[in-house]
C-alpha cells in the first residue's frame, strides 16, 4: 500500500510540476472560469434589475456556473492526464513502470480535486466581491452536492480517457466536448421541469441533474433534500462502476490491437 | 539463467503480420543485438517483452514471468530507452528523474539521481526543462532514467539514433562499462551495423517476423558468406528468398 501511495504521489507531483511550470497553463485554468463568471455575473445583475421578484431565483445562475465548472474541471483533469503523456511521447515510459492503472487514475482524480478546489475558492471569492453572491453562506449541504458533481466528473473523465486509448487523437475533441453533451440535460441553469418529456427522460439518468436540483433546493429552502442527494449518489456509483469497466475494456483492447503502442510513439 | 524466452510468437496488426513464429532466448549477462530491416519485427518484439502488446499466439517470458499477467513483477526488474519516446518536455531533468525514481520505488532518490546525472554528464542541466534539451541530451536523459531502478535487463531501441558521433561513442563506451561492471543484460536494436558489431556479443537477425540468424557477428557473416554485417543487412533487406534458404540457427 505504501508503494502504491508513493507511485500515486509521483504522478500527482508530475501534474503539479507541469501546472506550476507554465504560465499559459495556469492562465488556462483560471482564465475561462473567470471570464464565464464575469459574463454570468453581469447577466444575473441585469436580470435582477428587470425581474425583481425573481431575484433569488436568478442568483442561482452564479452558483450553478461555479459548480458546473467543478464537474468540467474534474472530468478534464482525468482525460488531460492521459493526453499529457501522449502529447509528450511519454506514454510508453509511464506504462512500463510499476504504476498500476488505478494508481494513475487516482492521481488524476486528486489532481482534479485540487484544481476544482482552487477554482471554486477563486470564483467564490470573486462572486462575493463583485456580485455579493456568498457561496459559503449556503452551508455544508451545498458541499455535498458539489461532491456529487466531482464524482460524476471523474466518471466522465474515466470514460473519456478510455476513448482516448481506443481512438487516440481522433477522440481528443471529446475532452472538451463530453461535458457539454450532458449540460443541456443536467438542468444546470434551469429547473428540470422546463425540459420537454424526452429530454427529461435523459435528465433522470444523470446524477448531475439531481445535484443541480438539490443545489437549487438548498438555495431556496435552505435545507438538504436527502432524496435528491441519495439519487445522485446511487447514479454516481453506477456511473463510476460503468466508467471503470469501460475504461479497462478499452485499455485492454487498445493494448491487444497495438493502438496503445502507436499512440505512445506517434 | 534465462532472462528472455519467446516461443513461436505470432503477432499481427490487421493484415500485417509483424511476428511470424519468433523464437528467441537471452541469457543473463548477455549483450544481444536485435537486427533486421524496417518491419522485421524488432520493435514489436521489444513491445511484447515490455508487456505493451499481447501475443496472438505463442509464449513470451521475461525472468520466467509473463510480462502481461505478471507485469508489475517484470517491469520492476527491467527498463527501456528509445529514440522514439521522450520524457515530459515541460518538466526539468531533475523533476523527471525524481518522478520516475518514485514510480520505480527507488530508495535514496536524491543520491540515485545524482549518480545517474553524473554518469550521463547531465549535472549542469539538472534544472533545465527537458523540452529545451538537444535530441542528444534528451537521449542521455532517457538513458539516465533507464538506470534509475538498477535494472537486470535493459531494452534499448536505437538509442544512438539522434546522437552526434562523439556522443554516440560516449554512450557506447558507457554501455560497455555498465554491462561489464554490473553484469547488466542488454537487448539492443540499431541500424548501425558497426555499432552492433562493436557492442554486442551475440546478434539475432530478424526478417519478416522470424529469427533467421543467431550467433556472433562472425557466425552471421559466415552464414551469409558476407564480409560485413552491412552486406548481410542489405542482402536480407533486398531479398527474403535468399535468407530463407538458410536454416536459422537458434541459440
Amino acid at each position: 500500500m505504501r508503494e502504491s501511495w508513493q507511485r500515486l504521489y509521483a504522478m500527482f507531483c508530475r501534474y503539479v510540476y507541469l501546472q506550476r511550470r507554465s504560465l499559459p497553463r495556469i492562465l488556462g485554468v483560471v482564465f475561462w472560469p473567470v471570464m464565464e463568471l464575469l459574463v454570468w455575473g453581469y447577466v444575473t445583475r441585469y436580470l435582477q434589475q428587470v425581474a425583481v421578484p425573481l431575484a433569488p431565483l436568478i442568483t442561482f445562475l452564479i452558483g450553478a456556473m461555479i459548480c458546473w465548472d467543478l464537474l468540467y474541471r474534474s472530468q478534464q483533469a482525468v482525460s488531460l492526464g492521459v493526453m499529457e503523456d501522449v502529447w509528450t511521447r511519454n506514454l510508453i515510459n509511464t506504462l512500463i513502470t510499476p504504476l498500476r492503472l488505478w494508481e494513475w487514475m487516482a492521481a488524476t482524480f486528486l489532481y482534479g480535486l485540487l484544481r476544482g478546489l482552487i477554482i471554486t475558492v477563486l470564483l467564490a471569492t470573486l462572486a462575493s466581491a463583485l456580485y455579493a453572491f456568498h457561496l459559503w453562506s449556503l452551508g455544508w449541504a451545498l458541499g455535498l452536492f458539489a461532491l456529487e458533481l466531482l464524482l460524476f466528473g471523474w466518471a466522465l473523465g474515466l470514460m473519456t480517457a478510455g476513448l482516448l486509448f481506443r481512438y487516440g487523437y481522433a477522440a481528443e475533441a471529446l475532452i472538451w466536448g463530453i461535458p457539454f453533451l450532458i449540460q443541456p440535460f443536467s438542468a444546470v441553469f434551469y429547473p428540470v421541469t422546463v425540459l420537454p418529456p424526452w429530454a427529461r427522460a435523459v435528465a433522470q439518468v444523470l446524477p448531475s441533474t439531481y445535484a443541480f436540483e438539490g443545489m437549487r433546493h438548498v438555495i431556496h429552502q435552505h435545507t438538504l433534500d436527502l432524496e435528491l442527494f441519495w439519487r445522485a449518489m446511487g447514479l454516481n456509483g453506477l456511473f463510476l462502476l460503468v466508467a471503470v469497466l469501460v475504461f479497462r475494456a478499452l485499455f485492454l483492447s487498445s493494448r491487444a490491437s497495438g493502438r496503445l503502442v502507436r499512440l505512445g510513439i506517434e | 539463467m534465462t532472462l528472455i524466452q519467446c516461443a513461436e510468437v505470432h503477432k499481427s496488426f490487421g493484415a500485417v503480420r509483424a511476428l511470424n513464429g519468433l523464437s528467441l532466448a537471452m541469457q543473463a549477462g548477455e549483450f544481444v543485438g536485435l537486427l533486421g530491416p524496417n518491419g522485421a519485427g524488432k520493435t514489436t518484439a521489444i513491445h511484447l517483452l515490455l508487456g505493451l502488446l499481447t501475443p496472438d499466439a505463442g509464449d513470451v517470458r521475461v525472468f520466467g514471468l509473463s510480462p502481461v499477467r505478471q507485469r508489475t513483477q517484470v517491469v520492476r526488474r527491467l527498463n527501456f530507452a528509445s529514440a522514439y519516446t521522450t520524457l515530459p518536455s515541460n518538466l526539468t531533468v531533475r523533476e523527471n528523474l525524481r518522478i520516475f525514481a518514485r514510480l520505480y520505488g527507488v530508495r535514496e532518490v536524491e543520491r540515485k539521481i545524482a549518480t545517474v546525472l553524473e554518469l550521463f554528464d547531465l549535472g549542469t542541466l539538472r534544472q533545465t526543462v527537458a523540452g529545451r534539451l538537444s535530441s542528444g541530451e534528451q537521449m542521455r536523459l532517457s538513458l539516465a532514467k533507464s538506470l534509475l531502478n538498477d535494472p537486470e535487463l535493459l531494452l534499448l531501441d536505437e538509442p544512438t539514433l539522434s546522437l552526434d558521433p562523439y556522443r554516440a561513442e560516449t554512450v557506447r563506451q558507457l554501455l560497455t562499462r555498465i554491462h561489464q561492471e554490473r553484469r547488466l543484460s542488454i537487448l539492443y536494436t540499431s541500424h548501425n551495423m558497426r555499432e552492433v558489431e562493436a557492442l554486442c556479443h551475440r546478434i539475432c537477425f530478424l526478417h519478416r517476423g522470424r529469427l533467421i540468424a543467431d550467433g556472433s557477428s562472425e557466425d552471421i557473416k559466415r552464414q551469409f558468406n558476407a564480409d560485413t554485417l552491412d552486406e548481410v543487412f542489405i542482402r536480407v533487406a533486398q531479398s527474403g528468398e535468399l535468407v530463407t534458404q538458410e536454416e536459422p540457427r537458434h541459440a
